[in-house]
């Protein structure tokens, strides 16, 4: 049986979505307003889920560790905002569980793969790793994870997988930055399929023995120490591999400041400002940066007869 | 509202309001309540006000046309020096916190090597860097106003001369958007809105000339005509 509603609200007298859209946006520009010169206060997230059975085997540099507020209240994440506040302040909404990742691409194994599934099998493992953004500032950071490899080994990339791209979450109900189009959005981010092999290469999903907060790209994001901060997905939804270089997000904004490798390089600034040296969240005279960000030894051999210049 | 009110109860109050931002920064660097990232947000913070201050001191003429409210004349010098002081905190916590902080120290702070050094690399940074250079300049265009602010100035050089040196600050205006929007990596709204008000304003004194200009013209032509 087909029971229907009675209407007793005339249509004319609902308020248009576009209309009270609008006054929120006017609201919320009204509040921006007022808040005009106020920095975001420097509060970290709440702490969570404690991580168990982390093995710590890895050897840990000598620099001295962020704090968990640095960590989570200071960090690009555009699809939440673009000040270094915005993640921590508006990614209240934002749900990370359930989890799914759409495997795609050369691979023997595509198809969707759940958290748990990913997780499965796998000693999480702390690691201690420099942190360089673009914008010359760096941190410190104790993430929790598993090598990248190993994910990529359970899903057999086929022979023509040259390149793999992350694709980032974006939904504009959760993810207030991703209404204006500041990136072309979904966020997008690749590496050579040598590079994501590379045992320094982490797939996140803690942050000093707890599960990754939202602010820091939760459930699930890449940390590639040696390369600048954006080149570290955030966030992750969909892993692709591909035959060509994947064009992602920053070099095709603007790709004569951001190109596809990244690598911390203090020899090649980026246009608009010096790469030769950076300021580590905490302290006030700048660090030389160092090549590869340290961690050359490691990882040089990637780009042996590579012009680093060109392929910045 | 008489003179006495104006000077003795309005002009403090403003001027205390004009230094609320700093003393809100000084607050809260002091207590930890800025950013992981302090020396940044006193760099954006200082910066921003500047250009805020600088759309004040060109609006107040436009807004005393259209109020006919005359006593905010009183107001636009000293619009005009906040906007000078905090594009001055902006450039020093530059040169302190981005070239000072940033430098090798061979023979110790405290020496002359140091200021040597910091005076180097300023100057290859101003000339190296566009969104520096322009920086620099809109400092710079603010650097003989605000010398040529006081009444003295304003005889030694006679109101014509003063009041085409003081148009300058549009250029300052414009050269301070500039700066903003070539800092900015993607999100371009900010130095838009400034980019905005700026246009606006400048509009106003460009329609406000040409009236006048056309003014002089049409009693010109009359003069010619009745001759």
């Amino acid at each position: 049986m087909l029971i229907k509603p009675t209407v007793d609200i005339a249509s004319s007298e609902i308020t248009d979505k576009k209309h009270y859209v609008n006054r929120r946006d006017f609201l919320r520009v009204a509040a921006a307003v007022v808040a005009a010169g106020a920095v975001v206060e420097a509060k970290g997230a709440p702490h969570g889920r404690k991580l168990v059975n982390v093995n710590r085997a890895f050897p840990r540099p000598d620099d001295k560790v962020n704090s968990w507020d640095d960590i989570t209240s200071y960090n690009n994440f555009y699809e939440f905002g673009i000040d270094k506040g915005d993640a921590g302040a508006n990614s209240g909404r934002f749900v990370t569980s359930p989890w799914k990742v759409s495997i795609e691409g050369e691979c023997k194994k595509p198809g969707f793969m759940d958290l748990e599934d990913i997780l499965k099998g796998e000693a999480l493992e702390e690691r201690v790793y420099r942190h360089r953004c673009v914008e010359a500032w760096s941190m410190v950071i104790p993430w929790i994870g598993f090598p990248l490899a190993n994910l990529i080994k359970k899903v057999e990339p086929t022979s023509k997988a040259k390149y793999v791209e992350f694709t980032s979450f974006a939904d504009s109900k959760m993810m207030p930055g991703v209404r204006y189009p500041i990136l072309n959005w979904p966020y997008r981010e690749g590496l050579r399929l040598d590079e994501a092999m590379h045992p320094l290469a982490l797939m996140v999903v803690g942050l000093y023995d707890e599960v990754l907060p939202p602010q820091d790209g939760a459930p699930l994001r890449l940390a590639v120490p040696w390369k600048y901060g954006f080149k570290h997905a955030k966030s992750i939804v969909k892993i692709r591999f591909v035959e060509r270089q994947p064009l992602n997000s920053w070099q095709q904004q603007a790709s004569n400041e951001y190109g596809f490798y990244a690598n911390v390089n203090p020899t090649v600034d980026h246009p608009r400002w010096s790469q030769a040296t950076e300021r580590r969240i905490g302290e006030f005279f700048r660090r030389k940066t160092l090549m590869f960000n340290g961690y050359a030894d490691q990882v040089q051999s990637l780009y042996a007869g590579m012009d680093l210049r060109r392929n910045y | 509202m008489t003179h006495r009110t104006l000077r003795f109860a309005v002009k403090p109050l403003v001027f205390l309001a004009a230094l609320a931002p700093v003393g809100w920064l000084a607050w809260a660097a002091s207590t930890g309540n800025l950013s992981a990232n302090p020396l940044s947000d006193i760099t954006n913070e200082t910066g921003v006000w500047a250009i805020r201050f600088v759309c004040v001191t060109l609006a107040i003429t436009p807004l005393r046309n259209a109020t006919g409210w005359n006593p905010l004349a009183k107001f636009r010098r000293m619009a005009g020096l906040f906007a000078f002081f905090y594009a001055t905190l902006h450039f020093l916590t530059y040169v302190v916190a981005d070239r000072f902080a940033g430098l090798d120290f061979p023979n110790g702070i405290a020496s002359w090597t140091t200021l040597e050094a910091l005076a180097r690399s300023v100057i290859a940074d101003v000339y190296k860097r566009p969104f520096i250079t322009v920086g620099f300049l809109a400092w710079l265009t603010m650097l003989p106003l605000a010398i040529t602010s006081t009444a003295a100035w304003i005889r030694r050089l006679g109101g014509q001369k003063w009041n085409r040196l003081h148009k300058v600050v549009y250029a300052t205006g414009m050269v301070a958007v500039l700066h903003y929007w070539w800092l900015v990596k993607s999100d371009i709204r900010r130095p838009l809105v400034y980019a905005a008000v700026v246009c606006i304003l400048l509009a106003f004194r460009v329609h406000k000339s040409l009236r006048k200009r056309a003014g002089e013209y049409s009693i010109h032509a009359r003069r010619l005509s009745s001759a």
